[in-house]
Order: structure tokens, then sequence, then C-alpha cells
């Protein structure tokens, strides 16, 4: 018997079929992955289990009884906990707190009770979390156990994790999957929503893969290789990019950085005495574990954060002190690394296209309606980007919003490209499409800068990568001399090489 | 096994509302408000129909009353513009109440001075006189909010406070009438007092004014690159940044535009209707525009609407004291609920029932 079972489930919102028949089993203590595309129906699925959405149609069984979960409360009261990527925790509270909020019994609440007892529940689960932490101090990996424990504190059996490491650094995903281990020792059963294929493979028992909104079906994760999830997962064999020709060593330095140093939102240091260059018709790739400057350096490039000192040099015109549009004026490029922060969710397609240059859309201060809706309408069909140009851009799926950021910048064939974590989130189509983007600018002459946390993402189409830690780029080797286990020791700051 | 829970109706969230929920809101929101305030009425001794009948159908009646409407609604409108181009940077001016008296203050000190002018000079200059002193009142906490994010809601409503007692001493103080002794001033000039647009009412210069201001805040929110750069700060104020809006800037044109235009109610209330200040130049116009332009969600024709709805029941409210007996501030008690209502339904637009 099955822990829990759907059958035939299907979703519709609208015209679009989110679900459709789709048949889902989970057994007493496996760590079961869900793995799918982006938009393939694999968090809508879950969501029906926990009680955020009804299913059209189909059955929900849960240790054999058919039962009917209308909202996230009944779905806890039947075992079923769900971690979001979006925690529901209160920051100014302490853990304790944050564990027992909406699941106390008595109306007093006595700080040192529900801290033993939490504190209980953390040693039982051997979640290694202090209950008297403010929630506010925590790392995002810490936040994630006290979102787990919370699950389990209400005694679930049933634990939904929703591409739980998308926000965490590699060192926390290790630890992770050290507690989901335990937790499987201990009969738990967790379902694991993810598009990440090592991940999938090093973890799991089972694999779920969804295409489209259908489940393709349900292998046992020792008998199939990556390439066969990934198959599954796109429907076709092979994915990545082509790699093009070596550049040209006499080509000019257009974008050039030295002596960079900032601070973080927190104030303390954040990049220190930052040097690098690019050439036209280079990319190069910043690799580096998330949270070594990444962030800052990405926003002191597009002009939204100021350096505390240093040289930033594009065509030996100094971009220090400018804004963001003179930044664009002068030729930079800047993809955000946040989409949603980077486009106004409420404003139509044809508006955040035309939001960077308002002026050449306008005249004596009224819009030429007619050049932004051309411009949008040429733009979509240019990106094959899948819109209306009057449509709200909150309404468009990560992948065609990132399409449009891109079109904004690309079209205006800036002399530098500045692309932070341009791929993240995104799903195998969309990925693919936003490299080729990057290498067809490498090829106009553009100098490209991608700054991105996944390597292989940095290997398959950096001519030259520098690897940041901790502020600093410890090193810069060419692409053909790159190995993952050498940039993994620069990276972890063991290795210094200089190109 | 009798896990299964009975199906029961339930409230369920929904992205796509029916086509005809948006147009049955107002309609709804209305016999919301009836039902609500029917308790009060029945309160103060009088029929619910008979009164309503009064708020919403006897104004409309005649022409006196007709007209009353459109002079009631005028700073309605104005104050309701003004709020808008703030609210719709994100900028939260309650302060309109204290810009419109700023107005108000600089149109008596100009009309007083304009004795021996043609009206061609005076009216014009009283009305860019009153943007400024409204702009010069919201320059401070738009300051303060731009260069230290000092929250405006705050400093804008005490701004308010501040400018009741600076009307106060102006009134008790140098412009205390020298006649009756009663803190009110002296009258304005002749060509300063706005013309009537028609004979024997109360309606004048000052309607056209407000639907001049209406028209101009159509264009300006949707025609304009800075309409288009108010929205993207108030929708989105980091994305905003980074397309390279300049956004400290944005907000601070925004907030002394909004404080002017809430001036120029001040003067169309001097120049139109009193023809010298007195403290109770404005019974709250400032805090009903707060209302008005979040009943008409921002868009220009909306608030044009809930302006002369507002009217209509401010007017009709008087003759429902006359007519029955009741309260006079039942008027404003059915605007409050009004908004409360409203901004219910359009939460619940959201929402469907579903059985199971």
């Amino acid at each position: 018997m099955y822990i829990v079972e759907m059958q035939k489930v299907t979703k519709i919102f609208g015209e679009l079929v989110a679900n459709d028949h789709v048949d889902f089993q989970l057994r007493k203590g496996e760590i079961h992955a869900l793995l799918g595309e982006n938009g393939a129906g694999k968090t809508t699925l879950m969501r029906i289990l926990y009680g955020l959405y009804q299913q059209t149609t189909g059955d929900i069984f849960i240790d054999g009884e058919k039962v009917t979960i209308n909202s996230p409360k009944d779905a806890i009261k039947k075992g079923v906990g769900m971690v979001t990527q979006h925690f529901a925790l209160v920051p100014p509270m302490t853990v304790a707190e944050n564990v027992v909020l909406g699941y106390t019994d008595s109306f007093v609440l006595d700080q040192a009770a529900i801290e033993k007892k939490v504190g209980e529940a953390a040693d039982q689960f051997s979640l290694d979390i202090n209950p008297k932490s403010i929630v506010r101090h925590l790392s995002v990996g810490q936040r994630q156990r006290v979102e787990i424990l919370k699950a389990l504190y209400r005694n679930a059996k049933v634990l939904i994790l929703d591409e739980p490491t998308a926000v965490l650094v590699p060192q926390e995903v290790d630890s992770l999957f050290e507690t989901l281990n335990r937790l499987r020792k201990d009969d738990l059963s967790v379902i694991f929503i993810s598009h990440k294929l090592d991940e999938v493979t090093k973890i799991t028992d089972r694999v779920t893969v969804l295409r489209d909104g259908k489940s393709i079906g349900t292998v046992d994760t020792v008998n199939v290789t990556q390439k066969q999830l990934a198959a599954m997962m796109v429907g076709r064999d092979t994915f990545g990019v082509t790699r093009q020709t070596e550049i040209n060593p006499d080509n000019k330095k257009i974008l050039e950085v030295e002596d960079l140093c900032a601070l973080d939102d927190k104030g303390l240091p954040a990049l220190k005495n930052l040097k690098l260059s690019i050439r036209s018709g280079e990319i190069l790739g910043i690799a580096g574990v998330g949270g070594n400057g990444q962030k800052e350096l990405a926003e002191i490039l597009s002009g939204v954060k100021s350096p505390t000192s240093g040289v930033l040099k594009i065509n030996d015109k100094n971009l220090v002190g400018k804004d963001p549009s003179d930044f664009s004026k002068m030729g930079m490029g800047r993809i955000p690394e946040d989409r949603h922060e980077g486009v106004v969710g409420d404003l139509t397609v044809y508006e955040n296209l035309a939001l960077e240059h308002l002026d050449e859309y306008s005249k004596n201060g009224f819009l030429d309606k007619q050049a932004i809706r051309k411009n949008a309408e040429e733009l979509i069909k240019n990106f094959q980007i899948k819109a209306k140009p009057s449509d709200r851009i909150r309404t468009l799926s990560g992948g065609n919003m990132q399409k449009v950021l891109l079109a904004r910048v690309l079209s205006r064939q800036p002399e530098v490209v500045i692309a932070p974590q341009p791929t993240r989130g995104l799903d195998v189509g969309a990925t693919e499409y936003v490299r080729q983007q990057l290498l067809e600018q490498r090829s106009r002459g553009a100098a490209v800068m991608l700054i991105s946390e996944d390597l292989d993402e940095i290997l398959s189409i950096s001519d030259r990568i520098a690897v940041i830690y901790e502020g600093e780029i410890v090193g810069t080797i060419n692409a053909q001399d790159a190995t993952p286990e050498k940039l993994g020791l620069m990276m972890s700051g063991a290795l210094r090489e200089e190109a | 096994m009798e896990n299964v829970e009975k199906p029961r109706w339930r409230l369920v969230k929904t992205d796509n509302p029916p086509f005809w929920v948006k147009p049955l809101i107002p309609v709804l929101a209305l016999i919301g408000t009836f039902i609500l305030t029917s308790v009060l009425i029945l309160l103060a001794d009088a029929n619910p129909f008979e009164a309503y009948y009064y708020f919403l159908f006897a104004p409309l009646e005649n022409q006196v009353s007709l007209l009353e409407v459109l002079v009631k609604s005028t700073p309605l409108i104005i104050t309701g513009v003004a709020v808008t181009y703030a609210f719709a940077t994100g900028y939260y001016n309650i302060g309109a109440e204290g810009q419109l008296y700023a107005g108000a203050i600089a149109a008596t000190g100009i009309g007083m001075a304009m004795h021996g002018i043609p009206a061609i000079v005076a009216l014009p200059l009283m009305i860019v006189g009153g943007f400024v002193a409204g702009m010069a009142w919201a320059l401070i906490p738009a300051l303060l909010k731009v260069k230290l994010a000092v929250d405006e809601v705050v400093t804008t409503l005490l701004m308010n406070s501040v400018m009741a007692y600076i009307v106060s001493a102006i009134l008790n103080g140098p412009w205390r009438d020298p006649n009756s002794g009663w803190p009110q001033s002296p009258d304005i000039a002749p060509s300063a007092v706005f013309f009537k647009l028609i004979p024997r009412s109360r309606l004048n210069f000052g309607f056209i004014l407000a639907v001049v201001l209406i028209l101009i805040l159509w264009i300006v929110m949707t025609r304009t690159s800075f309409g288009l750069k108010m929205r993207a700060v108030g929708l989105g104020k980091p994305a905003a940044k980074f397309a390279g809006i300049k956004v400290e800037r944005t907000i601070l044109t925004a907030a002394l535009i909004s404080g002017g235009i809430a001036g120029i109610a001040g003067v169309a209330e001097v120049a139109g209707i009193h023809f010298h200040l007195i403290g109770e130049i404005s019974p709250g116009y400032g805090y009903t525009g707060v209302i008005i332009a979040t009943l008409g969600a921002l868009n220009a024709f909306g608030v044009g609407l809930a302006a002369l709805f507002f009217g209509l029941v401010e007017t009709g409210a008087q003759t429902l004291s006359r007519a029955l007996g009741v309260p006079v501030y039942l008027g404003q008690v059915t605007q409050a609920t009004m908004l409360l209502v409203a901004l219910g339904m359009l939460l619940l637009q959201r929402y469907k029932f579903r059985r199971m």
C-alpha cells in the first residue's frame, strides 16, 4: 500500500491544463523525485496534495483512504507537510516561536516550555538548530531546516520539498541531503521537486517525470542514467550548446575593472581590490560559490550600486559615479540578476520593453505609442517571446520574462553584456536559448560577462574563467585548461592561479 | 471509512474571474453600503428607502440641487486628482488637506491684492500662486522621504495639523476681519472671483478647472513618458531604478505636483465659494480625496466618477437631513462605508464559491 496515491489528477486553469490525468504513488520511507522542466506541472500537483489548489478531477488517497484536502490545514491534519521555495517564517521571532505558531494548545505561551519541546523535536530528528535563535539571524539553509522542523513538529509523515536546493549554497545542499537520509531511516516519506539531474540521482529512490502536465513514467533511480532522465524530461536526447571558434587575442579590451572595492548591504566588505578585463568577442565566466561578492559585482556593473573605490571603464571611459541610464547609453547591456525585480510586473510587455529608453520613445514628453508597440512586436517575434504586447508581464513564465529582458538589452547591440545568473530557475529549453543568445553576442563582438554558480554553464560557454572567492578574483584560466576539479579547488580558496 | 468530509460551500481563490464580475462590483458595493447604513438610518428613526431616495435621487430631480452636486464635487475632483498623482507613484500623500489650505492662503493673499487688476491677470495669478503654495507645503515631507526615507504617511498627515494652526494664527492675527472681529479674512477683489457658469447658482469656473485637471491627469498618466515613469516607480521601484529611471526625482516631482493640485482645490474654494479665508474652508476635502483616488482605482475617469458620486451623496445628505431630521453626518458615514465595502469587493472579486 502506498502512503500517498494520486489517481488521474487533472488541474485546469482557464484554458491551461496544468496536470493531465497524472498518476503518482509514494511509498513509505522513500525519497521520491518529481522531475520536470519549469511549467511541467510539478508544483501544481504538489500544491493540490497540500491543499493550496483543488484538483479539477481525480482522486487522492492517503494510507489507502480517499481524502478531500481543501486547505493546508487539512493536509497537515492528514500528515502532509510542505516546504515551499519562499519560507513562511516570521523573521523577528525565535525558532521555537515560529515552529509552534498556529499549533499551540493553550492561550498562554510558556517560552521555556516551547523552547524545550522544540529543542527535543530538533534532537529527535537530528536537525541542528537552536530553538532560541532569532530567525532573522539565520542563514537560508538554517531557515529551511526550521521549515522542515515545523512540518515534522506537526507530525508530518509526508514531506514535500519544492526545489529545496534552489536557494542553497553547495555546503548547505550537502547538509540538507544528510538530513533527508536520516529522515528516510525514520520512515518519513519525502517528495523532492527538482529539475536538477545530479541531485535527483544522488538522493532519491524513485523518480516520477512530468512533461507538459503529463506523467511520463516512474523509474527506480538506480536503474536509470542522468542522460535517460534528461531525455524523459525534455523529450529529446541531447542538450547544451556548441562551442565556437577561438577568439583573436588581439581583440581590444572593452571592459576594465581595477582595484574595485565595495560593501554589502550589511556594510561589510564584499569586494576587495577586484580586478578583471574582458575583450571584444569574449565570454568571461565568473565562477564561485554563491555569496562571494557576485551579487555586489553585478550590481556595480549594472550601475545600481556604487563602489567604495576602484576603477571601472568601458572603452577607456569612466563609469564610476554614473547612473543606470548613463551605463546603458555608454554601451553596458545589463540583464538584471533577479528577473522579478527587473520588470515592473503590473506594466505591460510593451511598456517594460520601452522602459530603459523612454527618451527615444517619446517626443516632447509624449509617448510615441506606435513606435513602442512596433518595437515590442518586433522583439517578440525576433526573440520568440510567447506573449502579446499588451499582456501584463507578471503573467509570463520565467523563461518568457527573461526573454523580454534579454530582448530589451540585446536589441540595442551593447558593447558589454552583463549576465548575472541568467538561467537561474529556467527550464532546459529556455536555458539553452539564453546561452545561445550570449554566444551570438560574443560572435557579434560584444564583451560578455557570465556570472554563474552553475559550473557546467560556465564551462560550456566561457572563453576564460575567473574564479571569485571572498570578494577577490583568485585566478583566471583559459576555458580549455579548466577542469571542474581545478575550479572546485579555486572556488574553495585552496588554489590561486594567475593567467 | 468515515474520514471523508462532507462537501460544503467554500470560498476558493480564482485566478481569472469571469468578465461580468467587474461591472457588478459598483452595484454590489452600493447594495452592501445600503444594508450596512440602513442600521444607522433606522437608529435615527428614519426609513432607509426614503433616506436613500433623498441621497441618490432627490438631488437629481431639480436644477438647483443638480448644480449643487457639481459644486460639491469640484473640490473632491481636484483633491482626488491631486492624491492620484502621488499614490500612482507609490508616495502616500495624506497631506492634501494641509496643501489645500496652503493654496487657499495664497489665493486669499493674492486675491486681496487684486483690486483694480483685471480678471484675466488675477485668475491665472491666483491659480499659479495656489499651486506654488501647495507645492511648497508638500516639499518638506517629500524631501524628508527622498533624502532620509522618513515615512511620508506620518509627515504629510502631521503637516495638516501644523497648517491648521497656521491658518488659525493668520485669521486671529494679521487677517482678522477689522469690521466684525471674526477670525475671517477680508474679501478678495471682485476681479479675483471665479465667474459663474450659470447665473443664480454657485456653479463656477472652479468646476471647469476640475474637469481640465481630470483630462490632464488622464493624458499625463496614459500618454506621457513621465506618466509611465510614475507608474513604473509606483508599481516596481527596483525595476524602475534598474531601467535607469531616476526614482527619487520622480517621487519628488509627483509629490510636488500632488501638493500643487491640492493647493488649486484651495484656490477654487476661496475664489469660487467663500471669497475670503475662513478656518472651515474644507470639511476634510483632502482626506476625502484619498478615498476618491482609491475608489477611482487611480484612474482619471474613475476619480471623476467617484467624486461626482460623493458630491451627490453630500448634497443628498443635506436634503435628507432637512426632510427627515437625521444628522447630516450620515453623508460622511455613507461615504466611508462605501469605501470599505468597495475595497472588500475588489478583494473578493478574486474568489468564487464552490461546493466541495
